[in-house]
Protein backbone atom coordinates (compact mmCIF):
# COMPACT_ATOMS: atom_id res chain seq x y z
CA UNK A 1 0.00 0.00 0.00
CA UNK A 2 1.37 3.40 -0.80
CA UNK A 3 1.86 5.61 2.22
CA UNK A 4 0.01 8.91 2.06
CA UNK A 5 1.70 12.27 2.54
CA UNK A 6 4.09 12.48 5.45
CA UNK A 7 3.98 15.50 7.63
CA UNK A 8 5.17 16.25 11.09
CA UNK A 9 4.52 19.90 11.61
CA UNK A 10 7.87 21.18 12.80
CA UNK A 11 8.59 24.73 11.79
CA UNK A 12 11.62 25.17 9.60
CA UNK A 13 13.46 26.94 12.38
CA UNK A 14 13.11 24.54 15.27
CA UNK A 15 15.99 22.17 15.83
CA UNK A 16 15.13 18.51 15.99
CA UNK A 17 14.97 17.72 19.71
CA UNK A 18 17.98 15.59 20.65
CA UNK A 19 16.87 12.00 21.26
CA UNK A 20 16.78 11.71 25.04
CA UNK A 21 17.88 8.27 26.16
CA UNK A 22 14.98 7.33 28.41
CA UNK A 23 16.72 4.87 30.64
CA UNK A 24 14.70 2.68 33.00
CA UNK A 25 13.63 4.14 36.33
CA UNK A 26 14.87 2.73 39.64
CA UNK A 27 12.12 0.11 39.89
CA UNK A 28 12.59 -1.00 36.30
CA UNK A 29 16.35 -1.22 36.81
CA UNK A 30 15.87 -3.40 39.87
CA UNK A 31 13.50 -5.67 37.98
CA UNK A 32 15.88 -5.90 35.01
CA UNK A 33 18.83 -6.76 37.24
CA UNK A 34 16.81 -9.56 38.80
CA UNK A 35 15.67 -10.74 35.37
CA UNK A 36 19.19 -10.82 33.97
CA UNK A 37 20.63 -12.49 37.06
CA UNK A 38 17.96 -15.18 36.89
CA UNK A 39 18.63 -15.75 33.21
CA UNK A 40 22.39 -15.94 33.76
CA UNK A 41 21.80 -18.48 36.50
CA UNK A 42 19.41 -20.44 34.32
CA UNK A 43 21.84 -20.79 31.45
CA UNK A 44 24.61 -21.69 33.92
CA UNK A 45 22.37 -24.50 35.12
CA UNK A 46 22.08 -25.68 31.53
CA UNK A 47 25.86 -25.45 31.08
CA UNK A 48 26.52 -27.41 34.26
CA UNK A 49 23.84 -29.91 33.29
CA UNK A 50 25.54 -30.53 29.95
CA UNK A 51 28.97 -31.01 31.53
CA UNK A 52 27.70 -33.35 34.23
CA UNK A 53 25.74 -35.42 31.73
CA UNK A 54 28.79 -35.70 29.51
CA UNK A 55 30.98 -36.81 32.41
CA UNK A 56 28.35 -39.31 33.56
CA UNK A 57 27.74 -40.86 30.14
CA UNK A 58 31.22 -40.48 28.74
CA UNK A 59 29.89 -39.43 25.34
CA UNK A 60 28.48 -36.40 23.50
CA UNK A 61 25.32 -38.18 22.34
CA UNK A 62 21.87 -37.71 23.76
CA UNK A 63 22.79 -34.87 26.13
CA UNK A 64 19.66 -32.97 25.08
CA UNK A 65 17.48 -34.94 27.49
CA UNK A 66 19.54 -33.91 30.50
CA UNK A 67 18.83 -30.21 29.95
CA UNK A 68 15.57 -30.35 28.02
CA UNK A 69 13.41 -28.79 30.73
CA UNK A 70 15.62 -25.84 31.78
CA UNK A 71 16.39 -25.14 28.10
CA UNK A 72 12.69 -24.87 27.29
CA UNK A 73 11.98 -22.81 30.39
CA UNK A 74 14.74 -20.26 30.07
CA UNK A 75 14.69 -19.92 26.30
CA UNK A 76 10.93 -19.38 26.34
CA UNK A 77 11.34 -16.94 29.22
CA UNK A 78 13.35 -14.75 26.88
CA UNK A 79 10.04 -13.72 25.32
CA UNK A 80 9.83 -11.25 28.20
CA UNK A 81 12.59 -9.31 26.50
CA UNK A 82 10.18 -8.38 23.73
CA UNK A 83 7.89 -6.98 26.40
CA UNK A 84 10.77 -5.01 27.90
CA UNK A 85 11.37 -3.31 24.57
CA UNK A 86 7.68 -2.70 23.98
CA UNK A 87 7.25 -1.09 27.39
CA UNK A 88 10.41 0.97 26.91
CA UNK A 89 12.59 -0.13 29.79
CA UNK A 90 15.10 -1.55 27.32
CA UNK A 91 16.18 0.68 24.43
CA UNK A 92 16.08 -1.98 21.72
CA UNK A 93 13.80 -2.44 18.75
CA UNK A 94 10.73 -4.58 19.44
CA UNK A 95 10.85 -5.99 15.94
CA UNK A 96 14.53 -6.96 16.03
CA UNK A 97 14.33 -8.47 19.52
CA UNK A 98 11.07 -10.20 18.68
CA UNK A 99 12.55 -11.71 15.59
CA UNK A 100 15.63 -13.02 17.39
CA UNK A 101 13.71 -14.50 20.33
CA UNK A 102 11.04 -15.96 18.07
CA UNK A 103 13.62 -17.78 15.99
CA UNK A 104 15.11 -19.34 19.12
CA UNK A 105 11.71 -20.31 20.48
CA UNK A 106 10.79 -21.72 17.08
CA UNK A 107 13.85 -23.96 17.05
CA UNK A 108 13.29 -25.06 20.63
CA UNK A 109 9.60 -25.94 20.34
CA UNK A 110 8.58 -26.24 16.71
CA UNK A 111 11.60 -28.24 15.65
CA UNK A 112 13.51 -29.92 18.46
CA UNK A 113 10.59 -30.58 20.77
CA UNK A 114 8.10 -31.43 18.03
CA UNK A 115 10.25 -33.79 15.98
CA UNK A 116 11.37 -36.36 18.53
CA UNK A 117 13.65 -38.10 16.06
CA UNK A 118 16.10 -35.18 15.88
CA UNK A 119 16.62 -34.96 19.62
CA UNK A 120 19.46 -37.44 19.44
CA UNK A 121 21.28 -35.55 16.72
CA UNK A 122 24.68 -34.05 17.50
CA UNK A 123 23.60 -30.87 15.73
CA UNK A 124 21.29 -30.21 18.67
CA UNK A 125 24.27 -30.26 21.04
CA UNK A 126 26.06 -27.90 18.67
CA UNK A 127 23.47 -25.15 18.82
CA UNK A 128 22.57 -25.70 22.49
CA UNK A 129 26.24 -25.25 23.47
CA UNK A 130 26.54 -22.15 21.31
CA UNK A 131 23.37 -20.68 22.80
CA UNK A 132 24.43 -21.55 26.37
CA UNK A 133 27.82 -19.85 26.22
CA UNK A 134 26.39 -16.85 24.35
CA UNK A 135 23.55 -16.35 26.79
CA UNK A 136 25.68 -16.67 29.91
CA UNK A 137 27.94 -13.93 28.59
CA UNK A 138 25.07 -11.79 27.27
CA UNK A 139 22.98 -11.84 30.43
CA UNK A 140 25.95 -11.18 32.71
CA UNK A 141 26.88 -8.32 30.36
CA UNK A 142 23.44 -6.79 30.86
CA UNK A 143 23.55 -7.37 34.61
CA UNK A 144 26.87 -5.61 35.04
CA UNK A 145 25.89 -2.82 32.65
CA UNK A 146 22.76 -2.11 34.64
CA UNK A 147 24.85 -1.94 37.79
CA UNK A 148 27.36 0.34 36.05
CA UNK A 149 30.22 -1.99 36.86
CA UNK A 150 30.98 -3.72 33.59
CA UNK A 151 34.30 -5.59 33.67
CA UNK A 152 36.16 -5.20 30.43
CA UNK A 153 36.50 -8.98 30.19
CA UNK A 154 32.73 -9.44 29.92
CA UNK A 155 32.44 -6.68 27.36
CA UNK A 156 35.29 -8.19 25.37
CA UNK A 157 33.77 -11.66 25.59
CA UNK A 158 30.37 -10.45 24.46
CA UNK A 159 31.78 -8.81 21.39
CA UNK A 160 34.33 -11.49 20.56
CA UNK A 161 32.93 -14.94 21.31
CA UNK A 162 30.17 -14.44 18.77
CA UNK A 163 32.77 -14.67 16.02
CA UNK A 164 32.89 -18.42 16.63
CA UNK A 165 29.62 -19.06 18.47
CA UNK A 166 27.39 -17.45 15.89
CA UNK A 167 28.47 -19.67 12.96
CA UNK A 168 28.54 -22.62 15.33
CA UNK A 169 24.96 -22.02 16.41
CA UNK A 170 23.74 -21.40 12.90
CA UNK A 171 25.34 -24.63 11.69
CA UNK A 172 23.72 -26.59 14.50
CA UNK A 173 20.35 -25.00 13.81
CA UNK A 174 20.45 -25.63 10.07
CA UNK A 175 21.59 -29.23 10.46
CA UNK A 176 18.80 -29.86 12.96
CA UNK A 177 16.11 -28.42 10.71
CA UNK A 178 17.53 -30.43 7.82
CA UNK A 179 17.42 -33.59 9.92
CA UNK A 180 13.78 -32.94 10.76
CA UNK A 181 12.66 -32.63 7.15
CA UNK A 182 12.01 -36.30 6.26
CA UNK A 183 9.99 -36.90 9.44
CA UNK A 184 7.90 -33.79 8.90
CA UNK A 185 7.18 -34.80 5.33
CA UNK A 186 6.29 -38.36 6.28
CA UNK A 187 3.91 -37.45 9.10
CA UNK A 188 2.54 -34.20 7.67
CA UNK A 189 3.33 -32.48 10.96
CA UNK A 190 1.64 -29.07 11.45
CA UNK A 191 0.36 -29.22 7.90
CA UNK A 192 -3.12 -28.49 6.57
CA UNK A 193 -4.31 -29.75 3.21
CA UNK A 194 -7.16 -28.90 0.86
CA UNK A 195 -10.06 -29.28 0.75
CA UNK A 196 -11.26 -27.69 3.98
CA UNK A 197 -13.94 -25.16 4.78
CA UNK A 198 -11.50 -22.29 5.37
CA UNK A 199 -9.82 -22.78 2.02
CA UNK A 200 -6.35 -22.65 3.45
CA UNK A 201 -3.35 -24.91 3.24
CA UNK A 202 0.03 -24.98 4.89
CA UNK A 203 2.94 -27.30 4.23
CA UNK A 204 5.31 -27.31 7.18
CA UNK A 205 7.94 -29.21 5.21
CA UNK A 206 8.14 -26.44 2.59
CA UNK A 207 8.03 -23.86 5.35
CA UNK A 208 11.08 -25.41 7.02
CA UNK A 209 12.97 -25.38 3.74
CA UNK A 210 12.12 -21.71 3.24
CA UNK A 211 13.28 -21.04 6.80
CA UNK A 212 16.63 -22.61 6.00
CA UNK A 213 16.91 -20.54 2.83
CA UNK A 214 16.17 -17.37 4.79
CA UNK A 215 19.39 -17.87 6.73
CA UNK A 216 21.31 -17.01 3.57
CA UNK A 217 20.42 -13.32 3.46
CA UNK A 218 19.81 -12.91 7.20
CA UNK A 219 22.82 -14.50 8.84
CA UNK A 220 25.52 -12.40 7.07
CA UNK A 221 23.62 -9.20 7.86
CA UNK A 222 23.42 -10.01 11.56
CA UNK A 223 26.99 -11.26 11.67
CA UNK A 224 28.45 -8.17 10.03
CA UNK A 225 26.29 -5.94 12.20
CA UNK A 226 27.86 -7.56 15.26
CA UNK A 227 31.31 -7.10 13.75
CA UNK A 228 30.63 -3.42 13.22
CA UNK A 229 29.38 -3.15 16.80
CA UNK A 230 32.56 -4.88 17.93
CA UNK A 231 34.74 -2.29 16.20
CA UNK A 232 32.71 0.53 17.64
CA UNK A 233 32.61 -0.75 21.19
CA UNK A 234 36.03 -2.31 21.63
CA UNK A 235 38.04 0.28 19.74
CA UNK A 236 36.66 3.18 21.75
CA UNK A 237 37.75 1.68 25.07
CA UNK A 238 41.27 2.99 24.61
CA UNK A 239 39.87 6.51 24.39
CA UNK A 240 37.50 6.44 27.33
CA UNK A 241 37.81 4.96 30.75
CA UNK A 242 34.81 2.88 31.84
CA UNK A 243 33.76 3.22 35.45
CA UNK B 1 13.87 45.81 -7.41
CA UNK B 2 16.23 44.24 -4.92
CA UNK B 3 17.50 40.91 -6.08
CA UNK B 4 18.39 38.08 -3.78
CA UNK B 5 21.42 35.88 -3.74
CA UNK B 6 20.80 32.24 -2.98
CA UNK B 7 23.38 29.76 -1.87
CA UNK B 8 22.58 26.10 -1.49
CA UNK B 9 24.65 23.95 0.87
CA UNK B 10 24.65 20.23 1.40
CA UNK B 11 22.71 19.55 4.62
CA UNK B 12 25.17 16.90 5.79
CA UNK B 13 28.58 18.12 4.66
CA UNK B 14 27.72 21.86 4.45
CA UNK B 15 29.59 21.98 1.13
CA UNK B 16 28.60 24.83 -1.13
CA UNK B 17 26.72 23.15 -3.93
CA UNK B 18 25.28 26.06 -5.82
CA UNK B 19 25.28 29.83 -5.88
CA UNK B 20 22.51 31.74 -7.63
CA UNK B 21 22.67 35.48 -7.97
CA UNK B 22 20.04 37.95 -9.20
CA UNK B 23 17.16 35.82 -7.94
CA UNK B 24 13.78 37.58 -8.05
CA UNK B 25 12.26 38.24 -4.62
CA UNK B 26 9.01 36.61 -5.73
CA UNK B 27 10.75 33.47 -6.93
CA UNK B 28 9.27 30.29 -5.49
CA UNK B 29 11.16 27.37 -4.02
CA UNK B 30 9.95 25.38 -7.01
CA UNK B 31 11.69 27.81 -9.35
CA UNK B 32 14.85 27.71 -7.24
CA UNK B 33 14.75 23.91 -7.49
CA UNK B 34 14.65 24.18 -11.28
CA UNK B 35 17.66 26.48 -11.22
CA UNK B 36 19.50 24.09 -8.93
CA UNK B 37 18.64 21.21 -11.25
CA UNK B 38 20.32 23.07 -14.11
CA UNK B 39 23.65 23.12 -12.31
CA UNK B 40 23.20 19.59 -10.96
CA UNK B 41 21.27 17.65 -13.61
CA UNK B 42 21.33 14.43 -11.61
CA UNK B 43 19.08 15.97 -8.97
CA UNK B 44 15.75 16.65 -10.62
CA UNK B 45 13.36 18.84 -8.68
CA UNK B 46 11.30 15.96 -7.28
CA UNK B 47 14.24 14.51 -5.39
CA UNK B 48 15.36 17.83 -3.87
CA UNK B 49 14.55 18.65 -0.28
CA UNK B 50 15.32 22.32 0.36
CA UNK B 51 15.22 23.58 3.91
CA UNK B 52 16.23 26.58 5.98
CA UNK B 53 17.80 24.36 8.62
CA UNK B 54 19.87 21.25 7.90
CA UNK B 55 17.66 19.18 10.20
CA UNK B 56 14.47 21.14 9.62
CA UNK B 57 11.36 20.48 7.60
CA UNK B 58 11.35 20.70 3.82
CA UNK B 59 10.15 23.95 2.31
CA UNK B 60 7.17 23.77 -0.01
CA UNK B 61 7.47 24.43 -3.72
CA UNK B 62 4.91 27.22 -3.37
CA UNK B 63 6.88 29.13 -0.72
CA UNK B 64 8.03 32.51 -1.97
CA UNK B 65 11.59 33.66 -1.36
CA UNK B 66 10.80 37.12 0.01
CA UNK B 67 8.27 35.73 2.51
CA UNK B 68 10.84 33.40 4.05
CA UNK B 69 12.85 34.42 7.11
CA UNK B 70 16.06 34.96 5.11
CA UNK B 71 18.26 37.95 4.39
CA UNK B 72 19.06 39.15 0.88
CA UNK B 73 21.65 36.40 0.78
CA UNK B 74 19.59 33.34 1.50
CA UNK B 75 21.21 30.13 2.63
CA UNK B 76 19.36 26.90 2.01
CA UNK B 77 20.27 23.35 2.83
CA UNK B 78 19.79 20.52 0.36
CA UNK B 79 19.07 16.86 1.00
CA UNK B 80 18.77 14.25 -1.70
CA UNK B 81 15.53 12.33 -1.28
CA UNK B 82 16.78 9.56 -3.52
CA UNK B 83 15.34 8.34 -6.78
CA UNK B 84 11.69 9.27 -7.04
CA UNK B 85 8.79 7.73 -8.85
CA UNK B 86 5.41 9.28 -9.51
CA UNK B 87 2.44 8.26 -7.40
CA UNK B 88 0.44 7.59 -10.53
CA UNK B 89 3.06 5.13 -11.81
CA UNK B 90 3.18 3.34 -8.48
CA UNK B 91 -0.61 3.08 -8.19
CA UNK B 92 -1.03 1.80 -11.72
CA UNK B 93 1.64 -0.85 -11.24
CA UNK B 94 0.57 -1.99 -7.81
CA UNK B 95 -3.11 -2.23 -8.84
CA UNK B 96 -2.55 -3.62 -12.32
CA UNK B 97 -0.69 -6.61 -10.91
CA UNK B 98 -3.53 -7.98 -8.76
CA UNK B 99 -6.01 -7.48 -11.56
CA UNK B 100 -3.97 -9.57 -13.99
CA UNK B 101 -2.65 -12.11 -11.50
CA UNK B 102 -6.10 -12.98 -10.17
CA UNK B 103 -7.36 -13.55 -13.71
CA UNK B 104 -4.45 -15.89 -14.39
CA UNK B 105 -5.53 -18.01 -11.44
CA UNK B 106 -9.20 -17.75 -12.38
CA UNK B 107 -8.55 -19.04 -15.87
CA UNK B 108 -6.21 -21.64 -14.39
CA UNK B 109 -3.19 -20.81 -16.47
CA UNK B 110 -0.63 -23.63 -16.72
CA UNK B 111 1.93 -24.39 -13.97
CA UNK B 112 -0.35 -23.21 -11.15
CA UNK B 113 -2.54 -26.22 -10.54
CA UNK B 114 -2.18 -29.82 -11.71
CA UNK B 115 -2.04 -30.03 -15.54
CA UNK B 116 -5.40 -31.77 -15.81
CA UNK B 117 -7.04 -28.56 -14.51
CA UNK B 118 -5.35 -26.17 -16.98
CA UNK B 119 -7.84 -23.76 -18.53
CA UNK B 120 -10.80 -25.42 -16.80
CA UNK B 121 -13.43 -23.37 -14.98
CA UNK B 122 -14.79 -23.76 -11.48
CA UNK B 123 -18.19 -25.31 -11.03
CA UNK B 124 -19.05 -22.98 -8.12
CA UNK B 125 -20.89 -19.78 -9.05
CA UNK B 126 -19.40 -17.97 -6.04
CA UNK B 127 -15.96 -18.36 -7.65
CA UNK B 128 -17.18 -16.49 -10.75
CA UNK B 129 -18.77 -13.86 -8.54
CA UNK B 130 -15.57 -13.45 -6.56
CA UNK B 131 -13.57 -12.94 -9.75
CA UNK B 132 -15.99 -10.28 -10.91
CA UNK B 133 -15.85 -8.49 -7.56
CA UNK B 134 -12.06 -8.63 -7.28
CA UNK B 135 -11.57 -7.46 -10.85
CA UNK B 136 -14.15 -4.70 -10.47
CA UNK B 137 -12.41 -3.51 -7.31
CA UNK B 138 -9.00 -3.15 -8.93
CA UNK B 139 -10.39 -1.74 -12.15
CA UNK B 140 -12.15 0.88 -10.07
CA UNK B 141 -8.86 1.68 -8.32
CA UNK B 142 -7.03 2.06 -11.65
CA UNK B 143 -9.68 4.38 -13.04
CA UNK B 144 -9.73 6.42 -9.85
CA UNK B 145 -5.97 6.80 -10.08
CA UNK B 146 -6.25 8.12 -13.62
CA UNK B 147 -9.37 10.29 -13.29
CA UNK B 148 -10.35 10.97 -9.71
CA UNK B 149 -7.52 11.33 -7.24
CA UNK B 150 -5.70 14.64 -6.77
CA UNK B 151 -2.32 13.92 -5.22
CA UNK B 152 -0.56 16.25 -2.76
CA UNK B 153 2.82 14.99 -3.74
CA UNK B 154 3.88 14.14 -7.27
CA UNK B 155 6.40 11.51 -6.26
CA UNK B 156 7.51 9.00 -3.64
CA UNK B 157 10.83 7.22 -3.11
CA UNK B 158 11.58 4.58 -5.73
CA UNK B 159 12.00 1.75 -3.24
CA UNK B 160 8.33 2.07 -2.34
CA UNK B 161 7.25 0.52 -5.60
CA UNK B 162 9.03 -2.73 -4.75
CA UNK B 163 7.65 -2.82 -1.25
CA UNK B 164 4.10 -1.98 -2.36
CA UNK B 165 4.03 -4.32 -5.31
CA UNK B 166 5.31 -7.21 -3.20
CA UNK B 167 2.46 -6.59 -0.78
CA UNK B 168 -0.34 -6.23 -3.33
CA UNK B 169 0.85 -8.79 -5.84
CA UNK B 170 1.83 -11.31 -3.17
CA UNK B 171 -1.50 -11.20 -1.38
CA UNK B 172 -3.48 -11.20 -4.63
CA UNK B 173 -1.70 -14.35 -5.81
CA UNK B 174 -2.11 -16.01 -2.43
CA UNK B 175 -5.86 -15.31 -2.26
CA UNK B 176 -6.48 -16.12 -5.91
CA UNK B 177 -4.69 -19.46 -5.58
CA UNK B 178 -7.18 -20.75 -3.02
CA UNK B 179 -10.37 -19.20 -4.34
CA UNK B 180 -9.78 -20.60 -7.82
CA UNK B 181 -8.37 -23.92 -6.63
CA UNK B 182 -10.04 -27.06 -7.98
CA UNK B 183 -10.54 -28.15 -4.36
CA UNK B 184 -12.10 -24.85 -3.27
CA UNK B 185 -14.98 -25.23 -0.81
CA UNK B 186 -17.75 -22.61 -1.14
CA UNK B 187 -19.20 -21.07 2.05
CA UNK B 188 -20.68 -23.79 4.17
CA UNK B 189 -21.72 -21.94 7.33
CA UNK B 190 -24.72 -20.13 5.84
CA UNK B 191 -24.31 -21.06 2.20
CA UNK B 192 -26.03 -19.02 -0.44
CA UNK B 193 -27.48 -16.54 2.03
CA UNK B 194 -23.99 -15.77 3.26
CA UNK B 195 -22.77 -15.06 -0.25
CA UNK B 196 -25.75 -12.84 -0.99
CA UNK B 197 -25.29 -10.72 2.12
CA UNK B 198 -21.56 -10.56 1.49
CA UNK B 199 -22.17 -9.29 -2.05
CA UNK B 200 -24.51 -6.57 -0.78
CA UNK B 201 -21.94 -5.45 1.78
CA UNK B 202 -19.22 -5.47 -0.85
CA UNK B 203 -21.18 -3.42 -3.40
CA UNK B 204 -22.44 -0.99 -0.77
CA UNK B 205 -18.88 -0.33 0.37
CA UNK B 206 -17.57 -0.01 -3.17
CA UNK B 207 -20.13 2.71 -3.89
CA UNK B 208 -19.37 4.28 -0.53
CA UNK B 209 -15.63 4.28 -1.13
CA UNK B 210 -16.13 5.83 -4.57
CA UNK B 211 -18.44 8.51 -3.15
CA UNK B 212 -15.80 9.50 -0.62
CA UNK B 213 -13.13 9.70 -3.31
CA UNK B 214 -15.35 12.00 -5.36
CA UNK B 215 -16.16 14.12 -2.32
CA UNK B 216 -12.47 14.49 -1.48
CA UNK B 217 -11.65 15.35 -5.07
CA UNK B 218 -14.24 18.09 -5.08
CA UNK B 219 -12.65 19.68 -2.03
CA UNK B 220 -9.63 20.48 -4.10
CA UNK B 221 -9.66 22.63 -7.26
CA UNK B 222 -7.72 21.10 -10.17
CA UNK B 223 -3.97 21.55 -9.93
CA UNK B 224 -4.11 22.83 -6.37
CA UNK B 225 -2.86 21.31 -3.16
CA UNK B 226 -5.31 22.94 -0.75
CA UNK B 227 -6.51 21.08 2.29
CA UNK B 228 -10.02 21.50 3.68
CA UNK B 229 -12.18 19.70 6.20
CA UNK B 230 -14.42 17.23 4.35
CA UNK B 231 -18.14 17.46 5.13
CA UNK B 232 -21.17 15.32 4.23
CA UNK B 233 -22.68 16.17 0.83
CA UNK B 234 -26.06 15.40 -0.72
CA UNK B 235 -24.83 11.86 -1.36
CA UNK B 236 -25.98 9.69 1.58
CA UNK B 237 -22.81 7.63 1.35
CA UNK B 238 -20.87 10.70 2.49
CA UNK B 239 -22.98 11.22 5.61
CA UNK B 240 -20.48 8.97 7.38
CA UNK B 241 -18.20 12.04 7.48
CA UNK B 242 -20.23 13.03 10.54
CA UNK B 243 -18.68 10.18 12.47
CA UNK B 244 -15.39 9.37 10.77
CA UNK B 245 -12.36 11.28 9.47
CA UNK B 246 -11.29 8.75 6.84
CA UNK B 247 -14.45 7.00 5.60
CA UNK B 248 -12.63 5.89 2.47
CA UNK B 249 -10.71 3.49 4.71
CA UNK B 250 -13.87 2.52 6.56
CA UNK B 251 -15.58 1.56 3.31
CA UNK B 252 -12.45 -0.19 2.07
CA UNK B 253 -12.40 -2.34 5.19
CA UNK B 254 -16.08 -3.07 4.66
CA UNK B 255 -15.47 -4.16 1.07
CA UNK B 256 -12.78 -6.64 2.05
CA UNK B 257 -14.86 -7.87 4.96
CA UNK B 258 -17.60 -8.57 2.46
CA UNK B 259 -15.18 -10.34 0.17
CA UNK B 260 -13.94 -12.47 3.08
CA UNK B 261 -17.49 -13.48 3.91
CA UNK B 262 -18.20 -14.20 0.26
CA UNK B 263 -15.22 -16.49 -0.28
CA UNK B 264 -14.84 -17.89 3.24
CA UNK B 265 -11.12 -18.03 2.63
CA UNK B 266 -8.57 -17.61 5.43
CA UNK B 267 -5.92 -15.84 3.30
CA UNK B 268 -8.55 -13.25 2.41
CA UNK B 269 -9.23 -12.78 6.12
CA UNK B 270 -5.50 -12.25 6.67
CA UNK B 271 -5.34 -9.70 3.89
CA UNK B 272 -8.32 -7.88 5.36
CA UNK B 273 -6.72 -7.88 8.82
CA UNK B 274 -3.36 -6.57 7.62
CA UNK B 275 -5.05 -3.92 5.51
CA UNK B 276 -7.15 -2.90 8.49
CA UNK B 277 -4.06 -2.43 10.65
CA UNK B 278 -2.28 -0.35 8.01
CA UNK B 279 -5.33 1.78 7.24
CA UNK B 280 -5.91 2.41 10.94
CA UNK B 281 -2.35 3.70 11.25
CA UNK B 282 -2.91 6.02 8.29
CA UNK B 283 -6.35 7.11 9.51
CA UNK B 284 -4.99 8.01 12.94
CA UNK B 285 -2.21 10.02 11.32
CA UNK B 286 -4.60 11.87 9.05
CA UNK B 287 -7.00 12.49 11.94
CA UNK B 288 -4.16 13.97 13.99
CA UNK B 289 -3.13 16.27 11.11
CA UNK B 290 -6.72 17.46 10.72
CA UNK B 291 -6.89 18.25 14.42
CA UNK B 292 -3.59 20.12 14.27
CA UNK B 293 -4.43 22.10 11.19
CA UNK B 294 -8.04 23.03 11.88
CA UNK B 295 -9.13 24.58 15.17
CA UNK B 296 -12.77 23.96 14.41
CA UNK B 297 -12.48 20.30 13.52
CA UNK B 298 -15.70 18.42 14.42
CA UNK B 299 -15.10 16.69 17.75
CA UNK B 300 -17.53 13.82 17.17
CA UNK B 301 -15.34 12.21 14.50
CA UNK B 302 -13.14 9.13 15.02
CA UNK B 303 -10.31 8.23 12.66
CA UNK B 304 -11.73 5.08 11.03
CA UNK B 305 -14.44 3.30 13.05
CA UNK B 306 -17.32 5.39 14.46
CA UNK B 307 -16.83 5.90 18.20
CA UNK B 308 -14.42 3.00 18.40
CA UNK B 309 -11.12 3.65 16.65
Amino acid sequence: MSAPAMGTTKTAHSDVAPKKKRGPGALATAYLVIYNVVMTAGWLVIAVGLVRAYLARGSYHGLYYSIEKPLKFFQTGALLEVLHCAVGIVPSSVVLTGFQVLSRVFLTWAVTHSVREVQNEDSVLLFVSAWTITEIIRYSFYTFSLLNHLPYLIKWARYTFFLVLYPMGVTGELLTVYAALPYVQKTGLYSVTLPNKYNFSFDYHTFLILTMVSYIPLFPQLYFHMMRQRKKVLCHVEEYKTE
Amino acid sequence: MKHYEVEILDAKTKDKLCFLDKVEPNATIGEIKSMFHKSHPQWYAARQSIRLDPKGKSLKDEDVLQHLPVGTTATFYFRDLGAQISWVTVFLTEYGGPLLLYLMFYFRAPFIYAPKYDFTTSKHWVVHLACMCHSFHYLKRLLETLFVHRFSHGTMPLRNIFKNCTYYWGFAAWMAYYINHPLYTPPTIYGEQQVRIALIIFLFCQVGNFSIHIALRNLRPPGSKTRKIPYPTKNPFTWIFLLVSCPNYTYELGSWFGFTLMTQCLPVAFFTAVGFIQMTVWAKGKHRSYLKEFRDYPPLRSPILPFVL
